[in-house]
């Protein structure tokens, strides 16, 4: 079964076509962005690629920092693959998927310093404020890091603080400011890039990411490269990278004007 | 203490704004949205399939799993990811009160897995959940009785009412809290939990209440799921 899906998909590929008719380096559209589904949440936002719906969702918190950044706010990033999402997920602690997952989502903001993590400092080496982004899938239809990766960056942007307890040092949960989080111009955005016999091509669905040889994630900030991951089980070639970079840079102010 | 007026004001024998919708989620077998007000569940059904590992099937009929949990941002102060004791108990009480409506005896070694989420949360949202998992059920082409209809019902100071918010929960009066489900159109309950103080009369006159809701909300779910077939 999948070997033949694999030839049908590599057949046309060949052909620079795809089994849903797009080009290669063509995002299944619309690219939806659709913020404040949560309001007990302080940003969310829920993506819609193709049949993908992911939700993100951002909790701000006060807490302690680490003692190794005395002065800086802590962005912590999880996910859960929902089994309701795919019947290919289970329940239970978070498996070697996810966490990928979340990990990739967490360098591509920490790295690109899009969060300025010295304003969320309240007292040193005290009080911070705690940004968790909480990501879940809803519905896998392929290609859920870009989703998800998408998805926090517009539930940070639709984020606002609780309100600060002078006396008892806490946040009022249920009470919101109107002061959005500090971050940077320049969005982090992530491209993955699939790779299928020789081909490239960008937003897999479901039955071509059951066949992929490799995959490239790069998040760019449009200029810079912030984090890349390289997973699944064939090699690359520096040519191959090369290229998955230029394509990972090419489709930045497609995804930017979504968020605009 | 008394409460006279409710703070969205609603008439005491009335729910807040319902809504749902059949058919949310792609890949699953079956799936469903239900709305109360603020609070929104989800529901996926995956199934039926061989349940593993084999001992713990049933060679007479299908096995009803179920499992609810909560987005970690879906209430104001974060949850942390993953069951915890109350969402162990909700899936357990939910699963049973679902179970009356199915009929799985063709369905032997196998399992239906029932996935609910709360997206956001304001107070009710088990019963949400058992109503977007009824619809989800049903979705997925399963032999049913009938549908389940859930909703809490209970006392804010010294009124019976219907539909509690969180403000209401939360009443500093004191609250009663009884979160009912009515398998229709038998009428029969299959959920029936309660967290307060209460006199017998009371609970009774809460129970009318619940009845009469349950049978607007199956008016709802009979809809959404005609919706599904009208495109």
């Amino acid at each position: 079964m999948k070997k033949e899906l694999r030839s049908y998909i590599a057949s046309l590929l060949e052909k620079d076509e795809r089994m849903d008719g797009r080009k290669l380096d063509e995002f299944r559209k619309p690219v939806k962005v659709e913020l404040n589904i949560s309001k007990n949440a302080e940003g969310s936002a829920k993506v819609t690629m193709g049949k993908t719906e992911v939700i993100v969702g951002v909790k701000i918190d006060v807490g302690e920092p680490f003692p190794d950044s005395p002065d800086r706010g802590v962005l912590i990033t999880g996910a859960e693959l929902l089994p309701m999402s795919s019947p290919d997920f289970e329940s239970g602690p978070p498996d070697a998927q996810t966490t990928e997952l979340a990990r990739i989502v967490d360098r591509g903001i920490r790295e690109s310093n899009f969060i300025d993590t010295k304003q969320l400092c309240i007292k040193k080496g005290e009080k911070v404020w705690m940004v968790f982004i909480d990501i879940y899938s809803i519905n896998d239809g392929g290609n859920l890091i870009d989703a998800a990766a998408l998805g926090a960056v517009a539930a940070l942007k639709n984020a606002r603080f609780p309100e600060y307890d002078e006396k008892t040092g806490k946040a009022k949960y249920g009470y919101f400011t109107n002061k959005k989080l500090p971050l940077g111009k320049d969005l982090p955005l992530t491209c993955t890039v699939f790779k299928i016999s020789s081909k490239l091509l960008v937003d897999v669905n479901n039955e071509e990411e059951s066949v992929i040889d490799s995959r490239l994630t790069v998040t760019t900030d449009g200029k810079n490269i912030n984090a890349i991951q390289k997973s699944s089980d064939c090699e690359l070639s520096i040519d191959d990278v090369d290229k998955m970079i230029d394509l990972s840079f090419k489709k930045y102010k497609e995804l930017e004007a979504v968020l605009k | 203490m008394t409460y006279t007026k409710r703070a969205d004001n609603r008439k005491f024998d009335e729910p807040r704004k319902m809504e749902a919708k059949v058919g949310v989620i792609d890949r699953a077998d079956g799936s469903a949205m239900f709305k109360i007000g603020d609070t929104i569940a989800v529901a996926a059904v995956y199934g039926p399939k061989e349940l593993y590992p084999r001992f713990l099937q049933d060679s007479e009929k299908g096995k009803l799993k179920c499992t609810y949990d909560m987005l970690s941002f879906s209430v104001p102060e974060r949850k942390r990811p993953g069951p915890n004791r109350r969402s162990v108990e909700i899936s357990l009480v939910t699963e049973k009160a679902l179970l009356p409506s199915l009929d799985l005896k063709n369905y032997a070694n196998t399992v239906i897995n029932v996935f609910i989420e709360i997206i956001q949360a304001n107070a009710g949202t088990r019963c949400a959940g058992i109503c977007a998992a009824s619809l989800a059920l049903a979705d997925a082409g399963l032999p049913m009785r009938g549908l389940v209809s859930a909703i809490s019902v209970g006392k804010v100071g010294d009124q019976v009412v219907v539909d509690l918010n969180k403000e209401e929960e939360d009443y500093e009066g004191g609250s009663t809290d009884i979160p009912i489900a009515i398998l229709l159109p038998d009428e029969k309950i299959t959920l029936l939990q309660l967290d307060g103080n209460i006199k017998k009369e009371e609970f009774l006159k809460a129970m009318e209440y619940g009845k009469k809701t349950c049978s607007e909300i199956y008016k709802v779910q009979v809809k959404a799921l005609k919706d599904k077939y009208k495109k």
